[in-house]
């Protein structure tokens, strides 16, 4: 292979005396060679059809779907049915509003609590104490399980008659003892603690990775004006951890956007724990599918998840275009 | 605070000879940690606790008691008769080739977004990007009906189509996770210096050469943290077995235990064994690649 590649090479490249390589945009793109031609959109080409054929085709197919009306069968029964979809999920589907609250309320509680805590965890374990290694792994266990079974795990804790909760609440066995994730006025509220196990050992995670990131001449400085360690940390250490605090704004969204895996291992996502994404799910895998108005479930979830994505795109490839 | 506590700590780690560096104990933040810690050992504690229980020490003793044997019943049982050990091995099959999957494709996509200047090389990397980020639930539908819609010969799969294969959900699962594998191994292939292939292509090397000889072997600790955090991601899939796979005997263990959930419903010694089987393997992988998962997850987050 080497000598065939050693011919298709262009002779501007081979020149001894021009040598050095001009490293202005493009340069590199006129100096392959047919082969390489070939190789490179072998490379871009079998991803990038995987890509739109797995994941963009069918996001613009939720699209249209969501303006159609079809039971799933034959695609010949597939029917327009303009914003109809839109109007019954809107007005009279009983589900649908709860679920907006829902996913709401999942992402200002991991925005105000589980977020803040994880924060918290990190700076107090970046202090260098002793025993940080074994607190920090502790913390981020969790993050090591799914949140299907995350779901089981704390089940096992919140059930009524056999779950640890109830015992240590001293509620097991009398009737004041609380189905925590069967009772539809506290079962979301026992969900975002489970799920906060999870979310704030992995925003302890990035933080720890980003504190050590920041220069300790930044906090000396502060130190030598006289500022105490809150301040130093609010006006001096936080600002400068910019770009975590962008990533962890946007996980955060997102993930109480996704939030599926352990309200549907609970309760399939109804009593209580409607979220948008496991109404979509349910349309789909019903007795009588109802793909239009899953699909626009579907693409009102799409819909509110593209600004999250918009602004962290933005932010990461925004620099890199004016480069 | 701390500081106050240590000065008047009576403690013999107090009372000990400073050595130097440290003038602060931290002792209100241990105190914090230590319950925080506590907290966060408890559900997982009492899992294990209840799986190492025979059903009949806890229905004599009650779930709140240390009385009874404690043994490793529950777990031969899961094993055997809950049918883990060929959950276990489906997730096998489906985690092994799609990472494989993943890491091959996304180290192609990355070098060619990254050491190639072309004119889309940007906006294919943002589009790559953005499709990881998408919630899955949005091309649910679309994908079950594509794989339903998808005839193959019976020889192949029992279901006549997609649905119920192994394969669809290998190829969904290493188009999801691609995104994030190219991006990441984008920034890695970048931060590499150009001069590299530069030199390479002085002696003659093509694309192809620049790839596999040069670029690969250095981004060897790249893929170690991509590889173990793909392995971790992808074994705990519940989401996409869910929607394609029919039979229960074909799902992997991360979503096979919902349906454990019903069936052993007054058995909760033997579903805590279930979830602490399937808790091992991560278990295992946190324990021998700690550094490498953290060092995926924090990878992709460094270029914000």
């Amino acid at each position: 292979m080497s000598s065939t590649a050693q011919e298709l090479i262009p002779p501007e490249a081979r020149e001894p005396g021009n040598g050095r390589i001009r490293r202005a945009k493009g340069g590199r793109v006129r100096r392959l060679s047919g082969r390489d031609k070939l190789v490179l959109s072998l490379m871009v080409g079998i991803p990038t059809l995987i890509e739109l054929t797995l994941v963009w085709l069918p996001t613009l197919m939720s699209v249209g779907l969501s303006f159609t009306r079809w039971n799933g069968l034959d695609l010949g029964n597939i029917r327009p049915a303009g914003t109809d979809n839109y109007q019954f999920i809107s007005q009279d589907y009983p589900p649908f509003w709860p679920a907006v609250q829902h996913n709401m309320l999942w992402l200002l509680f991991l925005a105000l609590i589980a977020t803040p805590l994880g924060l918290l965890l990190a700076v107090l374990l970046d202090q260098n104490i002793r025993g940080s290694r074994i607190y920090q792994s502790i913390f981020f266990a969790p993050v090591m399980l799914s949140l299907a079974l995350i779901g089981i795990i704390w089940q096992l804790f919140y059930q009524r008659d056999n779950g640890l909760l109830n015992f240590l609440l001293g509620t097991a066995g009398t009737p004041q003892a609380v189905d925590w994730f069967g009772d539809s006025s506290v079962n979301i509220w026992a969900a975002l603690v489970a799920a906060t196990w999870r979310h704030a050992g992995y925003v302890m995670l990035l933080y720890l990775a980003g504190l050590k990131g920041v220069d300790p001449t930044l906090k000396e400085a502060a130190a030598i004006d006289g500022a105490n360690a809150v301040q130093t940390f609010f006006r001096v250490v936080f600002p400068a951890m910019r770009p975590i605090n962008i990533v962890i704004v946007v996980i955060t969204i997102i993930e109480s956007l996704r939030a599926f895996d352990v309200v549907y291992v609970i309760n399939r996502g109804t009593n209580g724990l409607e979220m948008l994404s496991a109404l979509v799910i349910q349309n789909l895998v019903g007795e009588g599918q109802v793909i239009g108005v899953g699909s626009a479930l579907a693409v009102v979830l799409l819909v509110i998840s593209l600004v999250p994505i918009v602004f962290y795109l933005s932010r990461t490839f925004g620099k890199e275009n004016k480069a | 605070m701390s500081t106050t506590t240590a000065r008047t700590g009576r403690t013999p780690a107090a009372a000990a000879p400073r050595s130097g560096s440290r003038p602060k104990r931290h002792y209100g933040t241990h105190i914090f940690l230590a319950v925080m810690a506590v907290m966060w050992l408890i559900p997982l504690g009492w899992s294990l606790f209840t799986a190492l229980r025979p059903v009949d020490s806890t229905n004599q003793y009650g779930y709140f008691s240390f009385a009874g044997d404690f043994n490793f019943d529950n777990f031969a049982q899961a094993w055997t008769q809950g049918g883990f050990s060929t959950y276990f091995w489906n997730s096998v099959i489906i985690t092994v080739p799609a990472v494989l999957l993943t890491l091959f494709l996304a180290s192609l996509m990355a070098f060619a977004v990254s050491r190639v200047n072309w004119k889309f090389n940007i906006t294919l990397l943002i589009m790559f990007t953005a499709g990881n980020l998408l919630p899955p639930q949005v091309l649910a539908a679309p994908l079950f009906e594509m794989a339903k819609h998808f005839e193959v010969p019976y020889s192949f799969s029992d279901s006549g189509n997609m649905l119920n294969t192994y394969i669809i959900v290998i190829a969904v699962n290493t188009a999801f996770q691609m995104g994030f594998c190219t991006f990441v191994l984008s920034n890695y292939m970048k931060a590499l210096s150009a001069d590299l292939t530069e030199a390479a292509l002085v002696d003659g090397a093509g694309i192809w050469r620049q790839y596999r000889e040069i670029i690969m072997p250095l981004c060897r600790p790249a893929f170690a943290a991509l590889g173990t955090l793909q392995v971790i991601f992808i074994y705990n899939d519940y989401f996409w077995p869910l929607i394609f796979i029919q039979s229960g005997n074909r799902l992997p263990i991360t979503t096979a235990i919902n349906n454990l959930q019903g069936e052993f419903l007054s058995n909760y010694n033997l579903l805590a064994a279930g979830a602490v089987i399937t808790v091992i393997p991560t278990l295992v992988i946190y324990v021998l690649l700690q550094r490498q998962f953290v060092a995926g997850l924090t990878l992709g987050s460094s270029k914000g």
